[in-house]
């Protein structure tokens, strides 16, 4: 049933124990990403390392599971890889999600929970949020 | 307990649902094999239409269609002669003193707009607009664009944790500044019924006009505007059975001849020049363009369809049932439901301790439930409640007990879905 790809086993999991998640406050609201439509909201710091490798990104914000839980994953998934990797990364990861590629999910590990939101339309936004907010971040 | 509501009309609840052809038909959900029946729990976003609003709209352009007030054809005298009849239905439905006093416009938000672009137009820095913390955004940002413009300022009526206006704080807020004064009726997100009666006293003691947004109001309640004595009064056919794409707006006559056009063109005119026109007489100087003809047709069908089953019938089933409302869902474990305890209209948003409203409303879909999630269109008081977001199940005389009951049953198997297994 759609219900269960939507909701499987590891997003409930990362919604309820975000990794990662951390209190931002010292972040302006300014640099908060918001989705216009639910009021939806995520905060990212990311430490960069000596060779500018991506350290450590931590995340803060109100949002829902399928947000949460995406950005619980890719805080986990961009460790250690450099930014030009991440920004290729999330380029490929949102044009997945809008069903606009012709590639899966499955080089990116855990994240493969979250093909089941491809058939949600509404709900593709909430999953590409975090997303959206590192790639402004990187960019 | 009643055996069985009866409306004004001899109907049954049951019967009336027969009126809207949506609730008949069955939804089909992605991947859900068996199509399943709509539990239509978001009218305040947009009620359904019943049948004879759908025929009116489809008649129209079957058998009546012409451009309006231009043609000297037998359609388009017709066509005419129903636009300008669902401007009667509309005075009538309102008690407006004159029928030029009813503008059709495309929405509430238009609405709003155009009392902010025109009777706005002469405000300056001196001036202050007196609006509410509840306000939805289409009485705010109209208001901050005519800021932008011309410096006049916004204040604001503060409102408590229940979301009901601290109105003690009305004698201060007034002044001899205040140009305006913009509240909502009733609130989209809390249900709250405004004592638009003390705020239109005070105002007007300081001869300070004020506007009432119905949108949530014209729906559930009867409206007298003469008895209100609001100067403007803003709504939408579509939160009231009727199509979308028709909002009306009525202003006192006194006002709208005072006030600029909003926009131009054809129609609004009584006669152009190349270098200067003279407009044309209430209402229709603020009727630029072609209107929507259908859709006022279609509105003028809701507003009978209304009479029929009466405001008396509709306000005792529509308390019952919000009573009824109320108590079930407080009684849920971990939600929490915002607004007034008390009097308030059918209009729910709660929060759960365990999962978003988002996952909530996406939970309940699986069943058929609509629900809205979200903000509401109301940053300003869901920022000041300090909630981001909340879930919103809002009521029509089309529903019933047993689709609250079934709403309960399902907001508590969603707390446990998202419980369990972590
Ligand atoms: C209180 C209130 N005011 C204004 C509006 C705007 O109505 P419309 O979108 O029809 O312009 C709404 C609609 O949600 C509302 O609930």
């Amino acid at each position: 049933m759609a219900f269960d790809d939507l909701y499987q086993e590891i997003i409930l999991d990362h919604a309820k124990h975000p990794r990662n998640k951390e209190n931002l406050d010292f972040i302006s609201d300014d640099e908060v990403h918001e989705n216009p439509t639910c009021g939806d909201s995520v905060k990212l710091a990311v430490d960069f390392s000596q060779d500018g490798k991506l350290e450590r990104v931590r995340f803060d914000g109100d949002g829902c599971a399928i947000s949460t839980s995406s950005a619980s994953m890719m805080t986990e998934i961009v460790e250690g890889k450099s930014k030009e990797e991440v920004l290729k990364m999330i380029k490929s990861f949102i044009l997945i999600m809008r069903n606009e590629s012709e590639s899966s999910l499955d080089d990116f590990g855990d994240l493969i929970a979250l093909e089941g939101v491809i058939k949600y339309p509404l709900r593709v936004k909430c999953a590409t949020l975090p997303w959206h907010a590192l790639e402004d971040l990187l960019a | 307990m009643v055996a069985e509501w009866i409306f004004a009309n001899g109907k049954s609840v049951g019967e009336i649902r027969e009126d809207f052809p949506i609730l008949q038909t069955k939804l089909t959900l992605v991947d859900h094999d068996d199509p399943i029946d709509l539990v239509y729990l978001d009218t305040a976003a947009t009620a359904q239409k019943p049948l004879k609003v759908i025929q009116a709209e489809a008649r129209y352009y079957r058998e009546q269609n012409a451009n309006i007030h231009r043609a000297l054809h037998t359609l388009g005298e017709t066509a005419t002669a129903l636009y300008e009849g669902s401007r009667d239905k509309v005075q009538a439905f309102i008690n407006a003193e004159h029928r030029h006093e009813i503008i059709f416009t495309r929405n509430t938000t238009e609405s709003i707009n155009l009392v902010a672009s025109s009777f706005g137009r002469s405000f300056g820095p001196e001036d202050e607009i007196l609006l509410t913390e509840m306000e939805h955004h289409s009485n705010l940002v109209p208001w901050q664009l005519l800021s932008e413009q011309t410096g006049c300022k916004l204040k604001f009526i503060p409102i408590s944790p229940g979301g009901e206006l601290e109105l003690e704080k009305l004698d201060e807020l007034l002044t001899n500044k205040t140009a305006l004064v913009g509240v909502v009726h009733i609130s989209n997100i809390f249900g709250t019924v405004n004592d638009i009666e003390q705020i239109i006293s005070k105002a007007h003691s300081m001869d300070i006009p004020v506007l009432i947004d119905g949108a949530q109001s014209s729906p559930h309640m009867a409206i007298d505007v003469q008895q209100l004595d609001c100067d403007f009064f803003a709504f939408s056919s579509h939160k009231l059975y009727g199509p979308m794409g028709i909002g009306i707006l009525y202003g006192k006559e006194k006002l709208l001849e005072k006030m600029p056009p909003y926009m131009g063109g054809g129609d609004m005119i009584r006669s152009v020049k190349l270098t200067g026109s003279t407009w044309n007489d209430l209402p229709w100087k603020f009727e630029a363009g072609t209107p929507n003809v259908g859709g006022v047709a279609g509105f003028g069908a809701a507003i009978d369809y209304i009479k029929e089953l009466s405001f008396d019938s509709i306000c005792e089933y529509e308390n019952m049932l919000t009573e009824y409302a109320r108590k079930s869902l407080s009684g849920i474990k971990n939600i929490k439901i915002y607004g007034p305890s008390g009097h308030r209209a059918g209009v729910f948003s709660f929060t759960h301790n365990d999962l978003h409203p988002h996952d909530m409303a996406q939970f309940l879909d699986r069943y058929g439930i609509a629900v809205r999630a979200g903000h509401h269109c109301a940053q300003p008081a869901m920022r000041k409640l300090k909630v981001s977001s909340m879930a919103r199940a809002s009521l029509a005389f089309y529903n019933t007990r047993s689709e609250i009951d079934f709403l309960v049953e399902k907001i508590i198997a969603a707390g446990e879905y998202f419980n369990n297994g972590i």
